[in-house]
């Protein structure tokens, strides 16, 4: 029996430049690129030299707090660079792929009959624990602690985003297996979530308990169907995981090899033909950037949808969590009476000699430009219509800012992620950043209350 | 090169010095800036906050058009007495009018943004942070709630103590508790009390003519209920604003229509218009009870306005401009939606209440709005409250699953390099 959610307050973006519904297999990428940027608060150890070959699945590094915790290599080959910033801080790795593609294989699991602690430690040796997330913190699941539930959203609101339902398809075995083992590890259930009338493969799963939502965007944040299914209180936590992912933890439970391969939706107006690729986990973006064509010289091309996503390069490399690349046109030009003028190609959340809501089906070609300056907080009311959870959000944010924490628990900080605030950032008057202040915020109520 | 290009170049070579934000508030102005999204969501909505301003500014234009014709058109008839058989075109849309309010109500709106704005630029050189756009709003405002007759040094003194005690020391726009426009309002009237009140300074030259024999009188409707007098404006007269008062606040008519502007383009509050409209009537509604259940005689001094018609109260004095206006105004209001119907209510309760028992602060309605300024925070934090008492109780009544005490996991033996 499925559970129909219902969210009225959102916005859906609608830009130009969707992926068409065809899969190509992108180039094989000469580099793969580990960006320790992807997995927030890590501390990692290394545990092998520059120079070093690995092969697909071998453990590059480990995190330092939790020493079983390991990160494996999408590719076989040499370690030919460690990027480090600031106190040797480790930024990034390089890895030249080799020709072999060699695979490290596991013994496999009989997770039908293993127990929580085996499938636990069959996962950490995996490679496939970085994919589960944790709330609160929104960070990678502590191994320690047992949620309350798992929550799995099938459904993809924010604009531009990869279609869930065409990428899992035909993957019903491995997200059964994956979700199967998963199961075991919570008290709780495992929910997941799809769009109400979606032919999604996560809709036939068994074990899990099936959630059908509807509405605009932020419906598809795991965010909101949390607060709307079974919301954190202090001192819970629940796991999160992305849909495309457990087709990863699903294969290394089915054969014991860690396989990164993903399709990914290339997206944005500046990608001549959009569509899906099939490439992995820390591919080079240029591998299929090119292939589709890009229209213009100057744009940004994002890790992500233009929302949530991390600023990246024409050189950058897939995110270990992605699967969805975007590039839009940078907007760094200046708009002569840009504040006065009537406005008809950009979105606006008010009527103030805007024209948007007159058409709210047609597809904009939004650039990377603020549309303003940084101010302080002034406007009120607009972020509650855009924002569907039990929680006032401008007054969390200034929480976060003035760094409160006993107003920042009661406020409910554990049940939100920064990708929660995406869409009150996108519709903010003051331009104030909205992600960033609530990720100061988590990272303060981490270190201080843990 | 173009100006685009010249003026980036300025830009540039400013950066970081002393005198950038003035550079940039007037370049911010010309054009709006090529600043792209650093971190968090890479677009964003067109609305900033200089095209939310400005929405407000255009909602105002016409009261401010208006006001401008009020002003000869009240000058010339307290002279030669109303003309009978009023026309629009004839008696009202005139230059003479026009040219009165030219001289008039033009200086005051030149000196409430030429000083207020002045004000501003020293803030955001000294502190080095840009010039918001906030008083953009109140400088529009201030002209159109002071008597016409305010001498400009007054109005100059008011505005620089407005902007300062009211908004900069507090850290500047989307800070400040009091609405400033009011803030400078309140220090008219209490600085000067004797020329703010009265009946000579809401009509053009009554205060020169006073005590000649062509003196003529301007009092409002207001002033003359609160001394039990008569008044001879009819209803119309009141609803479109053909009658004396501070300069902006005579036309309930344009002022309704620059609400619905504002409600439609979504720039103000309409939980703070409607509940605040619902406010008034309901304390009009409960004197209209208290004179029909004979509960004060006819020699009161609260008879008059006691006995007013209860909506009749929102299309005199200031109370429709406060309404839309000023109590809507997001930074210094109520900032809960559930918080602005008590706000609203509030406001529109204690301007009549104030209106009626005070007979020497007839504009009860900046005294009713700063009066919930101050406690807006109060009502939010209520509101709050209730939120986190709700979080509260669900966190009472769930079973935490405790930290996993038994085997741990797998110990991995690993080494480092």
């Amino acid at each position: 029996m499925s559970k129909d959610i219902s969210i009225k307050k959102g916005l859906n973006i609608n830009l130009v430049g969707a992926a068409e519904q065809t899969t190509s297999i992108a180039v094989l990428s000469n580099v793969y690129v580990i960006n320790l940027d992807d997995f927030h608060g890590l501390v990692p150890k290394m545990l092998v030299k520059q120079g070093a070959e690995v092969k697909v699945g071998e453990v590059l590094f480990y995190n330092k707090n939790k020493t079983d915790m390991l990160f494996v290599s999408p590719v076989g080959g040499e370690l030919i660079e460690i990027q480090r910033g600031a106190r040797r801080r480790i930024l990034t790795l390089k890895i030249l792929a080799d020709k072999k593609q060699e695979t490290l294989e596991h013994t496999i699991l009989d997770f039908a009959n293993a127990g929580a602690q085996e499938i636990k430690a069959y996962l950490l040796k995996g490679g496939c624990w970085p994919f589960i997330k944790q709330r609160p913190y929104d960070i990678i699941a502590d191994p320690t602690i047992a949620p309350k539930a798992i929550f799995i959203s099938g459904l993809a609101t924010a604009p531009l985003a990869a279609d869930i339902d065409y990428v899992l398809q035909g993957k019903e075995k491995e997200l059964q297996a994956a979700v199967s083992a998963l199961g075991k590890l919570t008290p709780g259930k495992v929910h997941i979530s799809v769009g109400s009338s979606s032919s999604s493969p996560l809709a036939g799963l068994n074990e899990i308990e099936l959630h059908k939502i509807l509405g605009p965007h932020p419906a598809g944040l795991v965010g909101t169907q949390i607060n709307k299914i079974d919301p954190i209180n202090k001192g819970e936590v629940v796991w999160t995981i992305a849909p495309q992912d457990l087709i990863v933890i699903g294969e290394l439970l089915l054969t014991g090899k860690f396989n990164p391969e993903r399709i990914v939706a290339l997206v944005g107006s500046s990608v001549k033909v959009p569509k899906y690729y099939k490439t992995k986990i820390g591919a080079e973006i240029s591998t299929f950037l090119y292939a589709s064509g890009v229209n213009t010289e100057n744009f940004r091309v994002i890790n992500g949808d233009v929302l949530t996503g991390a600023k990246s390069s024409q050189d950058g490399c897939l995110g270990f969590y992605n699967n969805t690349v975007t590039a839009i046109p940078e907007g760094d030009d200046y708009e002569f009476f840009g504040w006065a003028k009537p406005v008809f190609n950009k979105i606006s959340a008010t009527r103030a000699m805007t024209f948007s809501w007159l058409r709210p089906k047609k597809k904009y070609d939004l650039t990377t430009n603020a549309n303003g300056e940084h101010r302080a907080f002034v406007v009120t009311g607009q972020y509650e219509k855009v924002f569907p959870m039990d929680i006032f959000p401008m007054q969390l944010l200034k929480a976060c800012m003035v760094k409160d924490l006993d107003e920042m628990e009661q406020l409910g900080l554990y049940e939100v992620a920064p990708e929660d605030f995406s869409l009150t950032e996108f519709v903010c008057i003051s331009k104030q950043p909205h992600q960033q202040i609530i990720r100061e915020g988590l990272d303060l109520l981490q270190k201080e209350i843990g | 090169m173009g100006l685009k290009g010249k003026l980036h170049e300025i830009k540039q070579k400013y950066k970081g010095k002393k005198m950038a934000p003035a550079f940039n508030a007037l370049h911010t102005f010309l054009y709006s800036p090529d600043e792209t999204t650093h971190s968090g969501s890479h677009i964003r909505v067109v609305d900033d906050l200089k095209r939310t301003m400005n929405t407000v500014i255009m909602a105002l234009i016409p009261v401010l058009l208006f006001s401008m014709f009020n002003t000869g058109y009240q000058h010339f008839s307290a002279i030669n007495g109303f003309p009978e058989n009023f026309s629009l075109m004839e008696h009202f849309l005139t230059w003479d009018n026009f040219w009165i309010g030219i001289i008039k109500v033009l200086p005051l709106v030149v000196v409430s943004y030429g000083v207020g704005l002045g004000v501003e630029f020293l803030f955001a050189v000294i502190k080095g942070h840009e010039v918001e756009e906030g008083y953009l709003v109140t400088g529009m405002l201030v002209p159109l709630i002071v008597p016409i007759d305010t001498p400009l040094w007054m109005l100059t003194v008011a505005v620089v103590f407005g902007v300062v005690i009211g908004k900069e020391v507090f850290g500047g726009t989307g800070m400040n508790i009091l609405n400033p426009a009011l803030t400078i309002r309140a220090f008219l009237f209490f600085a000067y009390p004797t020329w703010m009140s009265g009946d000579k300074v809401w009509v053009y030259d009554a205060v020169n003519l006073a005590g000649t024999p062509d003196a003529i009188s301007g009092e409002t409707i207001l002033g003359s209920m609160a001394q039990g007098k008569e008044f001879s404006y009819s209803v119309s007269d009141m609803f479109f604003g053909f009658v004396p008062g501070s300069v902006g606040e005579t036309s309930a008519f344009l002022i309704l229509l620059g609400g619905l502007f504002l409600i439609f383009s979504k720039i103000a509050s309409w939980r703070i218009m409607v509940s605040a409209v619902i406010g008034s009537l309901v304390m009009g509604l409960m004197f209209n009870q208290v004179v029909e259940l004979g509960w004060i005689t006819e020699t009161s001094k609260f008879h008059g306005l006691m006995d007013f018609d209860f909506w009749k109260h929102l299309i005199v004095g200031g109370l429709a401009f406060g309404i839309v206006y000023m109590a809507t105004d997001p930074v210094t209001g109520a900032q809960t939606n559930k918080g602005k119907w008590i706000y609203g209510f509030l406001i529109g309760f204690l301007s009549v209440m104030i209106r009626v028992f005070n007979p020497a602060y007839p504009e009860g309605v900046f005294l009713a709005i700063l009066l919930m300024n101050v406690f807006a925070p109060t009502i939010d934090h209520y509101v709050i409250q209730g939120n986190v008492k709700r979080r509260m109780k669900r966190m009472k009544n769930a079973t935490i699953v405790p930290k996993d005490s038994g085997q741990k996991a797998e110990e991995l033996k690993v080494e480092t390099v």
